[in-house]
C-alpha cells in the first residue's frame, strides 16, 4: 500500500501495465520527455524507453489515427489528448475508426485503445479544458466511458481500460489530480468496467453521481443528516458507459426517491439517461420524480462565475429536499 | 528563397512604429510576468522574442483593409493594430471590459472587430482556415482584403494547417501564411515536430514559401510586403516561416528547464530583434538614448495605469452566463 494522489494512482497504473505487457505504449503531446503537463506519465519514458513512451507531433487526429493502426496490429496503445477540449480535432478518429472497428470488420480487428484525457470543473479551467464531454462519448457505439473519483478506483480502472478488448475513454477529472490521497495498493488489481460504487448506504433518498461531483455530494448528504436526519445513499458511477443499472435500481427500490448529479450541461447527458433507464425499470416503485442537478445548457462557464455554474452543496441539498418533500 | 535584407526601404516614420510596438509589447509582456508571479492574475502567455516578427510583418500590413488571425503570443501584432494595453490588460485579469472576450477565454485569444481581428480560441490552428474562408468572402466581395493568419511551428501539424493551405493554394486565395517558428511546442522541440523545413510545405500546396530571420525586421516586413503584394496581383497566398526564439517558458505554468538548458536561451537572448532594432536606430540617426528612456518611462506610466484600471474593472456577472449562445430573439 501506498498513500498516493489520483494523479499518482494513474502513472502507477501505467507503470504496472507497461511492465506486465509488452504490447502497452504510451503517447500523446508532451508525455514522453516531460511526462505529460500535469505529469501524469512521468519517469515512464525513461523505464520503459522512448520507444514505447514518446511525444507525438502537436496533431491529434494523427494520435488517435495512430492508436487505431497500432490496435488492429494488437499493440494496446494509451493516448493521451492534452485537454478534453481537443477531443474535437481527433473526433473521427476516436468515435467512427475506434469504436467502430470491431463492428465494421465483423469482429475480425478491435481497437483496444485507451484514451486518456483531463477535463472538469472546479479549477478555473477554461472554456475546452474543463468542459465535460463524457455525453458525446456515451452517445458512441462502441466506446466505454470511464471516470473515477479517487485514486483506489483510478488505479484499477486504468487497469482494467487498458487490459479491456475494446477502446475506452477515460476521464480525468482535474480537480481531483492531487486534492487527497488514499491508500492505493503497489501491485496490479482491476475495479471492473460497468460496476457502479455505493459510497455510503442510506434509506431516504438515492443521490447518484460521479467524478467530483461524489465528493460534493457526499458534503451534500452529510449536510442533510445533520439538518433533518435525512439518511442518504450516495452512489458513485465510475462508468458512465455502461452504466450499472442494476445496483441504480436496488436502490431506488430501496429508497424510492433519487436525484442525479452531474457537471456537464442538462440536456440529453448522462444524467438524463440515468432517469430514463431507472425510471423504465423501477417506476411503480418511485415516491417523487428523480431531479436532476446540472450545469446549465451553455458554454462551460468563464473561471470567474464558474462557481455559480457548477453544482453546488447547496444546490443538491435543495434538489434532496425538493424529492424528500414531494 | 531567403528574403533580401531591405533596411534601406524603410522611413523614419516606419522605424519608430514598429519599434515602438516592440517595445510596448516587452514592457507588457515583463509586467504580466510579475503580476502573475505576485499573485495578481492567474496566467501568462508570453511573446518575448517573437515582437520583432510580430511587430514588422503588422507594419507590412493594411490595417484598414486586411483581415487578422492572430495566436495567442501576438501582443506585438495586436499593440500595432491598435489594440491598447488598457485593453491587454483588461484581457489579463478576466475583466468583463475585455473587448476580446470579456473574460470568457484565456489570455491571449485574441478577437476585436474594431480592429478586423477575428476571435480565436483554445485549440491551435483552427484560425488557419477561418483566414482562408475570411480571404474567401473578401474574394467573392472585390474586395482588397488579404487575410494574415499566425500560428506555431507545432501547430503547422494539425490538419487545420494542411486543409486550410490546399484549399488556398487551389484557389489562389490572398492569404498569408505566418509560421511564427519559436523551436518549441510545448516541451517538444522541432525535431520532434516535423522532419522536413515548415517553409518547403508551400510548394505542395502550389505557392510560395519564404524562410526569414524574424529577428531581422526589416527581412520579415519585406517578406509580407511582397506576400501582400502578391496576393493581391491575384498570384495567390504565401507561407512565411520567421524564425525566431521562446525565450520565456510556454507559459506561467511550464518549466521550460526540464527540456532545454539556460545556455541555449542565453545564446537566443543575445540575438533578440528588439536590441538589434534599437541599435540600427541609433547607429542610424533615428534614436537616441534620451528617447529611449523617455519611450521606456511613457510605457510604465501606461502600465500602471492600465493595472489600476483593470484592477477596479468588474468581472462578468453571473447574470451573463446565459448570453451570446444564440441569437437574442432567436429559438433555444
Ligand atoms: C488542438 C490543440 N491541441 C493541444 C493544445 C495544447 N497546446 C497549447 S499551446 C501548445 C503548443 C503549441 O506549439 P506551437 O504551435 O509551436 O506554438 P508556440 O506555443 O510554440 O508558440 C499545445 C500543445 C491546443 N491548444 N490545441
Ligand atoms: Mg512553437
Amino acid at each position: 500500500m501506498t498513500n498516493m494522489t489520483m494523479i499518482e494512482a494513474i502513472r502507477d497504473a501505467m507503470r504496472c501495465e507497461l511492465e506486465r505487457d509488452p504490447t502497452v505504449m504510451v503517447f500523446g503531446e508532451d508525455v514522453g520527455h516531460v511526462g505529460g503537463v500535469f505529469r501524469a506519465t512521468e519517469g515512464l519514458q525513461k523505464q520503459f524507453g522512448a520507444t514505447r513512451v514518446f511525444d507525438t507531433p502537436l496533431a491529434e487526429s494523427g494520435i488517435g489515427g495512430l492508436a487505431v493502426g497500432l490496435g488492429v496490429q494488437g499493440f494496446r496503445p494509451v493516448a493521451e489528448i492534452q485537454f478534453i477540449g481537443f477531443i474535437f480535432e481527433t473526433m473521427d478518429q476516436i468515435c467512427s475508426q475506434a469504436a467502430r472497428m470491431r463492428y465494421r470488420s465483423g469482429g475480425r480487428y478491435s481497437a483496444p485503445i485507451v484514451f486518456r484525457t483531463p477535463f472538469g470543473g472546479g479549477v478555473k479551467a477554461p472554456e475546452l479544458h474543463g468542459d465535460s464531454l463524457e455525453g458525446l462519448m456515451v452517445q458512441t457505439p462502441g466506446m466505454k466511458v470511464v471516470i473515477p473519483s479517487n485514486p483506489y478506483d483510478a488505479k484499477g480502472l486504468l487497469i482494467s481500460a487498458i487490459r479491456d478488448d475494446d477502446p475506452v475513454f477515460y476521464m480525468e477529472h482535474l480537480k481531483l489530480y492531487r486534492s487527497f490521497r488514499a491508500e492505493v495498493p503497489d501491485e496490479p488489481y482491476t475495479v471492473p468496467i460497468g460496476v457502479a460504487g455505493v459510497v455510503r448506504e442510506g434509506s431516504d433518498v438515492t443521490l447518484i453521481t460521479y467524478g467530483a461531483m461524489v465528493h460534493t455530494a457526499v458534503q451534500a448528504a452529510d449536510e442533510l443528516q445533520r439538518t433533518r436526519g435525512a439518511s442518504v445513499e450516495v452512489i458513485d458511477l465510475r462508468t458512465v458507459m455502461p452504466l450499472d443499472i442494476e445496483t441504480l435500481v436496488t436502490s431506488v427500490k430501496k429508497t424510492h426517491r433519487a436525484i442525479v448529479v452531474q457537471e456537464a450541461q442538462r440536456t440529453a447527458g448522462v444524467a438524463a439517461e440515468v432517469i430514463a433507464q431507472v425510471t423504465e425499470e423501477a417506476i411503480l416503485h418511485l415516491e417523487a420524480p428523480i431531479m436532476r442537478i446540472t450545469a446549465p445548457d451553455t458554454v462551460m462557464a468563464f473561471g470567474q462565475i464558474e462557481e455559480e455554474w457548477l453544482p453546488s452543496v447547496a444546490r443538491i441539498v435543495a434538489g434532496l429536499v425538493h424529492v424528500l418533500d414531494f | 528563397m531567403e528574403a533580401q535584407h531591405a533596411a534601406g526601404s524603410w522611413t523614419e516614420a516606419l522605424w519608430r512604429r514598429c519599434y515602438e510596438t516592440v517595445v510596448r509589447a516587452r514592457t507588457y509582456d515583463e509586467m504580466a510576468h510579475v503580476l502573475q508571479r505576485s499573485g495578481k492574475v492567474a496566467f501568462h502567455v508570453s511573446g518575448i522574442g517573437q515582437e520583432t516578427a510580430q511587430a514588422a510583418a503588422a507594419c507590412a500590413l493594411n490595417t484598414e483593409t486586411d483581415l487578422f488571425f492572430p495566436y495567442y503570443r501576438d501582443y506585438a501584432f495586436m499593440i500595432a493594430l491598435g489594440m491598447s494595453v488598457d485593453e491587454l490588460m483588461l484581457s489579463l485579469f478576466l475583466k468583463a471590459a475585455d473587448p476580446n472576450s470579456g473574460g470568457r477565454q484565456m489570455v491571449g485569444h485574441f478577437g476585436c472587430k474594431r480592429l478586423r481581428v477575428f476571435t480565436g480560441s483554445s485549440p491551435v490552428a483552427t484560425q488557419i482556415p477561418h483566414a482562408v474562408g475570411a480571404a474567401y468572402a473578401a474574394r467573392l466581395r472585390g474586395e482588397e482584403a488579404v487575410a494574415f493568419v499566425s500560428f506555431g511551428e507545432g501547430s503547422s501539424n494539425q490538419g487545420d494547417f494542411h486543409e486550410g493551405c490546399n484549399f488556398a493554394g487551389v484557389h489562389q486565395l490572398p492569404v498569408i501564411f505566418f509560421c511564427q517558428n519559436n523551436r518549441y511546442a510545448i516541451s517538444v522541440p522541432e525535431r520532434w515536430q516535423v522532419a522536413g523545413r515548415i517553409v518547403d510545405r508551400a510548394h505542395g500546396y502550389g505557392f510560395t514559401g519564404v524562410r526569414v530571420d524574424g529577428n531581422d525586421a526589416f527581412a520579415v516586413y519585406d517578406a509580407v510586403r511582397t506576400a501582400r503584394d502578391r496576393a493581391r496581383a491575384g498570384e495567390g497566398p504565401t507561407l512565411i516561416e520567421a524564425m525566431v526564439y521562446r525565450i520565456q517558458p510556454h507559459s506561467t505554468a511550464d518549466n521550460d528547464l526540464l527540456y532545454r538548458t539556460r545556455e541555449e536561451i542565453e545564446q537566443h537572448r543575445a540575438r533578440d530583434g528588439c536590441s538589434a532594432m534599437r541599435a540600427y536606430g541609433i547607429e542610424a540617426g533615428m534614436w537616441s538614448m534620451a528617447q529611449e528612456d523617455a519611450l521606456r518611462a511613457q510605457c510604465a506610466h501606461a502600465l500602471k495605469q492600465a493595472i489600476e484600471y483593470a484592477e477596479r474593472a468588474p468581472y462578468a456577472d453571473a447574470s451573463t452566463l446565459c448570453d451570446h449562445i444564440v441569437a437574442e430573439g432567436g429559438q433555444r
